[in-house]
């Protein structure tokens, strides 16, 4: 009798990129997922030596911590401008912004917009959670018709404070950007189509072509109130209508 | 050193930025500055650097913060208004200690006011403007070689203390014409590297550049260690110029075009025997308080002259304290005092004495 030893194949582990640092988001929250999709991408593609993390005003304020890259904090809204000034300084490096909705698509929207406009070599990565999650569950730009947030206590009212705001659409129609999309974490499946998106506008950029926006929905368990399998599930019912998924713009 | 070429005060400090191996401008138009931004978007491409004319002054600064992150000499320009708006970010550059030299070429204010010269904008300059415990290189040119002197010394002085610096001129400075003769540039490529710079992560630990630190007892030693780059500057850094002031009973404090202004006004006080002299600060921030305070103990007056309602003549005051007294003349909305203008107030404060036909 012959003995067999077992091969041990390893099939998951943290990629390279991910700094061994605990996240600081609430249980069951995309953030963390989005954080590990782009570290995992940073491999993949070899660019973690040459990547620099450009951090948001919110929730992810600490993103460059959680990053084996170099990385810098911004002012709430301005991340795409000061990713503007150090791609246009260094345009070796790859440089991504991580930013929400209300960094991105209210106080930011100057700056996202025209660095978008401009075609910038860069990549942003959107998370839209129609929620100020931060300062503890204030209304977004992208919060949905009806949804209650502490400064919306009967509701978004589009009368009083607008409709949500579709970013990609708005991006999407400019001339300069080469692929704008948008995508979402509530199964297995749109994690992987996440995953191939935000490869796509990573490498893009690697290949010298151009601006990228990946918006992705997520969720807000703490904030809207939900169990996280109930906030999948509000995602996957409610905020795609609002929010259609899928490529935009793919000029690549 | 080169040829003397004819030049206005806004182009020649976009030429000095460039010659002292600065590589990146972020601007947006505003008068009275336009100049400086399209003299730079035809030039800074030539010499190999970028120039993005931004969606706005907010923009601007923060192209700053990442072109200075990113290790480069980094500029921007604007006028009053517009640096209100870039004030968030000089406070995010002040508080990661990054280096970048910002120019105002100031007009009247406050609110949109008018486009003619200003010195309304000192405080905003001085004192902080933007939030946090912060502190600014101040530079006040009164000719326009200086003013390419002071510009190519502003990136030293930014590269050296890793702080933002102002250059504060105001539109009679940015539009009018000089002979100048630059100095020879600087090469880029031999500046000292910055070890904080984001290069990227390669054969090193990730560096990360940040204000953001949750801990008070992380941030109060930051700060406390910013505090004591400060008391460096201002122990080494102070700048001024005296004029006249050796045998004068009476002295005129003034910055900029006043002080170039007031030049003549001293030799016109000379002229009908009035012992004037002129304390000229080239450096608002750190300000000359000990030259200030030496003078007062010797002389009867000192006057500060300004184009505002009263902003750097609190400095004097705390300089002088009792020791002297401390009139102001000011000239607002974009008026600019004449030299006789000046003579006439300098004579309010002189005596005569009938019998030898002096005055003091």
């Amino acid at each position: 009798m012959s003995v067999m030893t077992p091969k041990m194949v390893k099939v998951f582990e943290r990629p390279r990129s991910l700094a061994d640092i605990e996240f600081t988001y609430c249980p069951g929250c995309h953030h963390g997922l989005i954080t590990r999709i782009i570290a995992q991408v940073i491999d993949e593609l070899g660019i973690q030596e040459r990547t620099v993390v450009v951090g948001p005003v919110g929730c992810s304020v600490f993103v460059y911590q959680w990053f084996r890259c170099d990385g810098i904090q911004s002012a709430h809204g301005r991340a795409c401008a000061v990713a503007t000034g150090i791609k246009r300084v260094n345009p070796d490096l790859i440089v991504f912004t991580y930013q929400g909705d209300g960094d991105l698509a209210a106080i930011g929207t100057a700056e996202s917009i025209h660095a978008a406009n401009r075609g910038e070599n860069i990549t942003v990565i959107f998370i839209n959670n129609q929620i100020y999650g931060m300062t503890g569950g204030q209304m977004a730009p992208t919060t949905l018709i009806g949804q209650w947030a502490t400064s919306c206590p009967e509701g978004r009212d589009a009368g009083l404070a607008g409709y949500p705001i579709r970013f990609a659409e708005i991006v999407a129609q400019l001339d300069a950007p080469v692929y704008v999309t948008r995508q979402s974490l509530y199964d297995q499946k749109r994690i992987r189509a996440t995953s191939r998106a935000i490869k796509k506008a990573f490498q893009y950029q690697v290949e010298g072509k151009g601006y990228s926006l990946v918006e992705i929905l997520a969720n807000c368990p703490t904030s809207w109130h939900m169990k996280p399998v109930e906030s999948n599930r509000w995602i996957a019912d409610e905020v795609v209508k609002v929010f259609p998924l899928g490529d935009l713009v793919d000029r690549g | 050193m080169g040829e003397k070429i004819l030049i206005a005060g806004n182009d020649a400090i976009a030429e000095a930025g460039i010659r002292a191996g600065c590589r990146s401008y972020f601007g947006y138009p505003i008068t009275p500055q336009n100049e400086l931004l399209e003299y730079m978007s035809a030039h800074m491409p030539k010499a190999g650097g970028a120039f993005v004319q931004a969606e706005s002054e907010i923009g601007a600064i923060y192209m700053c913060y990442g072109a200075s992150a990113a290790g480069g000499r980094t500029m921007t320009s604007s006028s009053s208004p517009g640096i209100s708006l870039k004030l968030e970010g000089i406070s995010y550059l002040a508080g990661c200690d990054l280096p970048c030299v910002i120019v105002n070429v100031a007009r009247g204010g406050p609110g949109l006011g008018n486009i003619a010269p200003a010195q309304g904008d000192y405080f905003q300059a001085t004192k902080g403007g933007g939030h946090g415990d912060y502190r600014m290189v101040v530079l006040a040119p009164a000719t326009i070689p200086e003013a390419t002197e002071l510009t190519m010394l502003a990136f030293d002085l930014a590269d050296k203390y890793w702080t933002p610096v102002l250059v504060l001129v105001d539109g009679v400075l940015g539009q009018m014409m000089e002979p100048v003769e630059f100095c020879e540039p600087v090469d880029p490529t031999t500046l000292p590297l910055k070890p904080w710079a984001l290069t990227g992560a390669q054969g090193r630990p990730r560096n990360i550049v940040t204000s953001f630190f949750l801990d008070p007892h992380e941030l109060s030693e930051i700060n406390l260690k910013r505090q004591d780059r400060y008391r460096r500057i201002e122990a080494q850094e102070v700048r001024y110029e005296e004029f006249e002031t050796g045998d004068a009973t009476i002295v005129i404090a003034a910055y900029g075009t006043v002080a170039r202004i007031a030049k003549t006004t001293v030799k016109l006080a000379r002229n009908e025997g009035i012992k004037l002299g002129l304390l000229r600060p080239i450096t608002l921030w750190p300000f000359p308080y000990a030259p200030f305070r030496a003078l007062s103990n010797r002389v009867k007056t000192i006057l500060t002259v300004e184009m505002s309602a009263g902003q750097m003549v609190e400095d004097v005051r705390l300089a002088v304290a009792e020791r002297a007294e401390t009139p102001f003349y000011g000239e607002l909305g974009g008026i600019v005092p004449t030299p006789r203008g000046i003579l006439r107030e300098v004579r309010k404060y002189v005596s005569y004495d009938a019998e030898n036909g002096q005055s003091f």
